[in-house]
């Protein structure tokens, strides 16, 4: 039997804390034994992937026996044996163990373009991008086309920012073609430091050469020899991947001096972040390269007129320049038939918090949030109803139940109040208090305010405090009215960005959950059982047990009684942190 | 210690590097920005020291205190914050003796760190022991974790 065996197993950071390592191991150990070897033979392969996506169901695991695949899900190691023996060797999948109807459910209204190789290409093997057609896109514009040319692709594809703004990337270039003097920079935005949001971690993680490739294309269109990638310090193996594919792509003569034999040279360094989310702002960015405090300043000038270093700079997010060989390979034509008329091609998002299949996702522009939340994610955690989702992190709002059916595109998102953002997208569930979400925003944007600018650093402060206080039970008559006023200040008078767009969060959780802000401030009420100071636990005797499960589990000891008769909580000690709650099997305790 | 400053600053020279690949150089050399290193490459450099620590202080990734021997990062991005994550801090405070108002035990054998996200929010609520990343962790496999951690049974890996 000489069969063609090739396993791809999930090596995003998902799949690693999900034991991808100890998988992989247990393949190369079963293919390394000699009864297996006598079998199949030579051909066996073990690849690591990057994210596929279904991050939930990890380890998932490809065997393709012959061209022909099947996927298994929550893979352990111990697992790999029985699935050589009888699927490899025998030739009969293991059926328990393969992805089950929803897997399919959660790729069916995908549409994969930064994706498609993400999960499919070793990131670790050049090669393995350039059999799947990679770096054709650079050989054919350094070939055949000029920098004019190649903008006027882009231009035509209606590609636009993917890290939240939507500036049109072809313009963009256009106004850096434009400007004058032989050193100008070309920088990756991989400073992703929206929280629940893991897109270009992924993209850096799956598929680095993409990224590079997009680079490679950009730098010629504008003529901009240098080129930086801001990444990350917390993306460690993003980091360690850029690198190597750098390293291969200099080897292979796509980085360096007079690439391909055109004359031109392009030289790819990585920077890393050292961790404020202010440095995803272009000025603070370019800051922050120069060795700087990340903090911005004010525009104009831009940094295409007067960026890094002082000389013109274009900074384009990972996503944005992930899409560029894909469309330079299939046309502006391909990419722009997708999506809305003003919102073209495809858009990532990382679907996180109460979903049932949470992962990254690649949908066409314009699709129905429904689609997204019901069908691609399977609907809500533990048979709970949606209460809202949040897009853009802390720069965005959330976007409730009840418009469930807007359309996910730059300017419907706008017009709900919220923002595309660089693509989370966290789900949230009728146990979430939307005044505890507006406050943790408000917290992290307080907490990254640079400090340069007063409306921002004291506008965000101010916010927070009226915020907390709300949540604490301490919430005055007026307040819903001054963190209105407040937040239209912080919005229209901050320096860059990150302040203008602060009070987002608190914005459109007023306009849509007015009611549950009130009744934190006039019932002394959290409705959705959340802020700790509005809660009190309680048993009801009629439904306790005295099974002791809840005297156990308490932190604080807060819980006494005798076996088998009704328990007690004694407020005075009593935590509040619900863990008596969630363990109790008869319901008897309540909150409220 | 000078030495390993000079080779530092060879390094930043040959690389046109910056203030902030120095002070990320250091903190990796020393686990923490050691006061007394930063005035050295200071005077150096001739670059006065406020310089330095206004970079430090700006940032979150540096420290200007030694962390502990073994470090627990808690992710308290959106999802996980959503999912339960500050009860899972409090915990690991609790559990680890960590002091209030500071992120390290007084033996120096625990530091419990914040962290804005490590974009693993499909897994969430996260947690990293000593660079191993623990996902859809719950306040039980988190006792266990720190049982573990307290006995030295913790597997040190290199992964992530």
């Amino acid at each position: 039997m000489n069969k063609d065996v090739s396993i791809k197993v999930c090596m995003g950071t998902g799949g690693i804390a999900a034991g991808g390592v100890g998988v992989i191991a247990s393949f190369e150990k079963a293919f390394a034994s000699a009864n297996i070897r006598a079998t199949v033979e030579k051909n066996c392969s073990v690849h690591k992937v990057g994210c596929r996506g279904f991050c939930a169901r990890d380890v998932l695991v490809d065997v393709i026996v012959d061209g022909a695949k099947s996927t298994y899900e929550y893979i352990k190691p111990d697992m790999v044996e029985r699935i050589v023996s009888e699927h490899i060797v025998g030739g009969s999948p293991v059926g328990d163990w393969l992805v089950k109807d929803d897997y399919h459910t959660f790729h069916d209204k995908q549409v994969k373009v930064v994706l498609s190789d993400c999960g499919e290409v070793d990131p670790e093997d050049i090669d393995s991008y350039i059999s799947r057609g990679g770096y054709e896109a650079a050989k054919k514009v350094l070939e055949t086309m000029s920098p004019q040319e190649t903008i006027d692709v882009i231009t035509a594809s209606g590609l636009r920012g993917r890290g939240g703004a939507g500036f049109p990337t072809g313009t963009k270039w256009n106004m850096a073609i434009k400007a004058p003097g032989p050193k100008k920079y070309l920088i990756c935005n991989a400073d992703e430091g929206d929280p629940g949001a893991f897109m270009d971690r992924s993209v850096v993680e799956g598929n680095p050469h993409a990224v590079i490739e997009g680079m490679l294309i950009g730098a010629y269109a504008i003529a901009a020899p240098y080129g930086y990638v801001y990444i990350r310090a917390e993306y460690p193996l993003a980091v360690e991947r850029l690198h190597l594919a750098i390293k291969q792509a200099k080897e292979r003569g796509f980085l360096g001096k007079n690439i391909l034999g055109k004359g031109f040279d392009f030289n790819i360094k990585v920077k890393l972040g050292a961790g404020a989310f202010v440095c995803g702002e272009e000025t603070a960015l370019i800051a922050s390269i120069e060795g700087k405090r990340g903090q911005p300043r004010a525009k104009p000038p831009f940094p295409v007129q007067k960026g890094l270093w002082g000389y013109p700079t274009i900074i384009n997010n990972v996503e944005t320049l992930a899409n560029v060989p894909y469309i330079m390979r299939k046309g502006a034509a391909w990419y722009a038939a997708m999506g809305t008329e003003k919102s073209k091609g495809t858009k990532v998002f990382a679907l996180t918090g109460k979903i049932l299949n949470s992962g990254l996702i690649e949908v066409p522009m314009g699709i129905p949030l429904r689609e997204v939340i019901y069908d691609i994610g399977g609907g809500i955690e533990g048979g709970k109803k949606l209460k809202a989702v949040q897009t853009g992190g802390p720069s965005g709002g959330c976007i409730p139940a009840s418009i469930v059916d807007t359309t996910l595109d730059y300017e419907s998102l706008g017009k709900v109040g919220s923002i595309m953002g660089s693509g989370g997208m966290v789900v949230l569930d009728e146990t979430d208090c939307m005044v505890n979400v507006a406050k943790y925003f408000l917290q992290f944007t307080q907490s990254e305010s640079c400090g340069k600018c007063v409306p921002c650093r004291i506008g965000t402060k101010r916010l927070l405090e009226i915020l907390t206080r709300i949540t604490e039970g301490k919430g005055r008559e007026g307040d819903l009215d001054l963190l209105e006023t407040l937040s239209s200040d912080v919005k229209t008078s901050s320096l860059c960005g990150l302040g203008q767009s602060a009070p987002n969060p608190v914005l459109s959780t007023i306009k849509y959950y007015r009611d549950e802000y009130e009744a934190h401030i006039f019932e002394k009420r959290c409705p959705a059982g959340v802020c700790k100071d509005l809660l009190s636990y309680g048993i009801l005797e009629e439904f306790c047990k005295g099974c002791t499960a809840c005297t156990r589990v308490c932190p604080a000891g807060a819980i006494i009684g005798e076996k088998k008769k009704p328990h007690k909580i004694i407020q005075d000690i009593c935590i509040k942190c619900g863990a008596c709650f969630e363990t109790c099997k008869f319901k008897a305790i309540k909150k409220g | 210690m000078e030495k390993k400053l000079a080779g530092i600053l060879t390094r930043y020279r040959e690389n046109e590097g910056n203030l902030i690949s120095i002070l990320q150089d250091i903190e990796h050399e020393f686990g923490f920005l050691r006061e007394d290193a930063i005035n050295w490459v200071s005077e150096q450099l001739d670059i006065p020291p406020a310089k330095f620590f206004g970079i430090a202080t700006f940032y979150a990734q540096f420290h200007l205190k030694p962390k502990g021997k073994n470090v627990i990062t808690a992710c308290c991005g959106t999802a996980c914050h959503v999912k339960g994550s500050e009860r899972l801090i409090n915990s690991l405070v609790k559990e680890l003796n960590i002091p209030d108002g500071d992120d390290t035990s007084e033996d120096l054998k625990y530091t419990v760190e914040k962290v804005n996200c490590v974009g693993a929010c499909s897994i969430a609520p996260v947690i990293i022991v000593n660079k191993t990343v623990h996902g859809k962790v719950t306040p039980d496999k988190l006792k266990k974790e720190m049982k573990n951690l307290k006995e030295e049974k913790h597997e040190y890996t290199d992964y992530i």
